[in-house]
């Protein structure tokens, strides 16, 4: 008879490591591992089945195989075929893009939209030529330009406004540090710099736009903002706003952790507020208030003040989901960056906010993706965004009674561009994504 | 690199600590709110002098570091760091602290940089460095912890002693002239905690100016020329490793050691 088995123990010979074991069962395996794994998820996997059965039944001969394309009318339509009537997406198509564009100007908000992709390419992917980023940083003004017409001096004009700003903070420190209090230069020379951009800005920007006009004139043909409609509206301000709320949002979020009890009430009372009226109160603001508040005869566009409300409003939000992300880094970072003597500014560009950001890359895109629906909301001041563009056509003897081919062709723009920056978020994390900790 | 201990005897008579001050602490207190946490501090330390605090929990000894490079700032009482006094001045802050090299309890390593970065972030930012010289010197002191190999991972990917030898490492890399630990080795494994105090007995050799928080006694008898014992934020006793160890005079001194040597 063998010996007892015994407790104490000693390994024989020392385990070679081994592969892991293969992927059983190719797709037979699969499906049943995942599918019909137990009762409970059979049943569960031929419902969906059954479910997704009926509803592609239904849709796919409405919308492929019965719908026309080529009709003048809703009557017309329903004498070819019993499908959707997609003629009226086909007739009304550069309405839907454009609003009321120009005809033969067109081809601008198109270069407008391609250049955007190469714009926003450096931002997006760490592949891309840093040297690009000079392009994204003139490409809002080069934008305008394009869509607005006018003379090319005035958005070049805007821009120098910052230009001059940035020369006094770089360079009067130098002339004033003789006969003022050290650490007051500094502050002076923004305080200066600031005041030159807007001073420039109010009245140096005609002046600069007719003189150069004068020498050398570059025009597009205007277009004034009531011709603008469409997903051009939308993309304008989703765009735009998305691209401003993320700094915005950032400055808002570090100023409410500030020690200096001015710059944090500003910020807090600014985030509070915001948040507490409805979108839609504030985009009456601008179309309405504004007009009281600004001196007469000042003009200021009405897409410019609803995109700065949308910002506004976008920003809110964005800062707290940022405050958030700041809030779940340890503190030891924040002290690790200070005992190597990073200074402010540099701990949070380089250690503080890349991690924060990181850590609210879904808050991000959820508020980006929020802000982008909410364009259409821009409809209750007047202004045509798609969903605007909606009433004339339905109203139109030819098309009335036409709804789900209408808001269906509007949500899968929407769904195009919302989906695209989830996916675009889940990429990010995945790449950012080095080690566990 | 550890050497016998007859060695070291030796080699301490002979490297007694220069006379120029390195950090000069004079009736110095600070509080937390209403707690009054570090009580008429009074401390020189002398350039190349190791120092090793102890005492029981919550005595304030990280607290006393901290006031050094700042991170805590102290209510009176004065800071003297190589010549620059402490005050509220952020630009002197900031200078003292790229002076100053500090090492976690929790390394507290950027998880978004890799190691090499870890190193060569601040020389590039505060030093102003070119890269090339930055990554170079940052190879060589990440080789000198025996980390050299591992310079393209990120810290998510080190063991926890592997983490502080970076940490080491990346205070190293900004050639401080004070080196501030605290509790190095408290969040180790022992297996890890003689690699972190190898590198720690390996800096003693370049002659670094060092204040360290710890409980191993071990260390402290090995490297220290002075052991600091604290308690209830205040400095009790301090004296000579071989005089405090086995002639300590206070009765709190001789409770402290027996509690933490009886194990
Ligand atoms: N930020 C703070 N606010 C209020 N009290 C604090 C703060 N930091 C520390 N304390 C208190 O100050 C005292 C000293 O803390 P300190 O961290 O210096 O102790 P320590 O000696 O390092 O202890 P340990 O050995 O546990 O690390 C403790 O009683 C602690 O509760
Ligand atoms: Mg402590």
């Amino acid at each position: 008879m063998k010996e007892r088995l015994s407790v104490a123990f000693v390994a024989e010979r020392q385990i070679p490591p081994a592969p892991p074991p293969a992927k059983t069962g190719g797709v037979v395996g699969w499906l049943r591992e995942n599918l019909f794994s137990g009762i409970f998820n059979t049943v569960a996997t031929l419902l969906s089945f059954a479910f997704v059965a009926y509803v592609l039944a239904s849709v796919v001969p409405w919308l492929f195989l019965d719908s026309v394309w080529n009709a003048s009318s809703l009557q017309e339509c329903r004498k070819i075929d019993d499908g959707a009537c997609l003629a009226v997406i086909n007739e009304r198509f550069l309405q839907f893009v454009f609003g009321f564009y120009p005809d033969g100007l067109r081809w601008r908000p198109v270069l407008a939209f391609a250049l955007m992709f190469i714009a926003i390419w450096p931002a997006l992917f760490a592949s891309a030529p840093r040297k690009l980023l000079i392009f994204t940083g003139l490409y809002p003004l080069l934008a305008y330009w394009l869509i607005w017409g006018g003379s090319f001096w005035g958005p070049v004009g805007v821009l120098a406004g910052p230009v001059l700003g940035w020369a006094c903070v770089r360079w009067l420190p130098g002339l004033m540090r003789g006969w003022l209090d050290e650490r007051l230069v500094f502050l002076a020379a923004v305080g200066v710099g600031l005041l030159a951009t807007v001073l420039w800005w109010l009245f140096g920007v005609t002046v600069f736009d007719d003189t150069l006009s004068a020498v050398l004139a570059v025009d597009l043909d205007s277009v004034e903002s009531a011709r603008l409609g469409g997903f051009l509206l939308s993309t304008i301000i989703g765009v735009s706003g998305i691209v401003g709320s993320l700094p915005v949002g950032i400055v808002l979020a570090l100023g409410r952790q500030s020690n200096l009890l001015i710059i944090k009430a500003c910020c807090v009372g600014f985030i509070e507020f915001i948040r507490g009226v409805p979108l839609i109160t504030l985009l009456f603001v601008a179309w309405l208030l504004l007009a009281y508040f600004l001196p007469p005869g000042t003009e200021f566009d009405l897409i410019l003040r609803v995109v700065i409300m949308v910002t506004a409003f976008a920003s809110a939000y964005m800062a707290e989901v940022i405050r958030g992300g700041l809030a779940a880094l340890p503190v030891g970072q924040y002290e690790a960056a200070d005992s190597l003597g990073l200074d402010y500014w540099k701990s949070m560009q380089l250690i503080i906010l890349p991690q924060a950001l990181k850590v609210s890359i879904p808050g991000i895109v959820n508020t980006f993706i929020g802000l982008f629906k909410d364009t259409t909301l821009v409809i209750v001041i007047g202004l045509l965004d798609p969903v605007g563009l909606l009433q004339p056509i339905r109203a139109d003897q030819n098309w009335n009674g036409i709804v789900w081919e209408l808001y269906g062709f509007i949500a899968l723009f929407f769904f195009i561009f919302c989906f695209a920056m989830s996916r675009y978020s889940m990429h990010l994390e995945r790449n950012l994504d080095v080690g566990h900790r | 690199m550890t050497v016998a201990a007859t060695e070291w005897d030796e080699e301490r008579r002979s490297m007694t600590a220069s006379s120029e001050i390195a950090v000069e602490i004079t009736g110095m207190n600070k509080w937390f709110g209403e707690f009054h946490v570090l009580r008429d501090i009074n401390l020189t330390v002398y350039r190349g002098e190791r120092i090793v605090v102890c005492g029981p929990s919550g005595s304030g000894k990280s607290t006393l570091i901290r006031c050094i490079n700042a991170l805590e700032s102290h209510q009176t009482g004065s800071i003297v760091v190589e010549g620059t006094a402490l005050s509220s001045d952020i630009k002197n802050i900031d200078r003292i602290r790229s002076e100053v090299g500090m090492c976690f309890q929790h390394f507290n390593l950027f998880p978004h940089l890799s190691v090499l970065e870890n190193c060569t972030l601040a020389p590039i930012w505060v030093r102003r460095e070119p890269k090339k010289d930055a990554e170079d010197r940052a190879q060589y002191f990440l080789d000198r912890v025996k980390i050299g190999d591992q310079a393209l991972k990120y810290p998510g990917q080190l063991s926890g002693g592997q983490q502080q030898r970076v940490a080491i490492a990346r205070s190293l890399c900004m050639q401080p002239r004070i080196m501030l630990f605290d509790e190095p080795t408290s969040a180790l494994d022992p297996e890890m905690i003689k690699e972190v105090l190898d590198v720690m007995v390996d800096l003693v050799e370049t002659g670094m100016t060092m204040m360290v928080v710890t409980h191993e006694m071990g260390f402290a008898r090995q490297v220290a020329h002075r052991v600091i014992f604290m308690d209830e934020g205040q400095i009790v006793e301090q004296n000579e490793p071989e005089t405090f160890f086995n002639n300590p005079q206070s009765d709190r001194t001789k409770l402290f050691l027996s509690q933490i040597l009886s194990h």
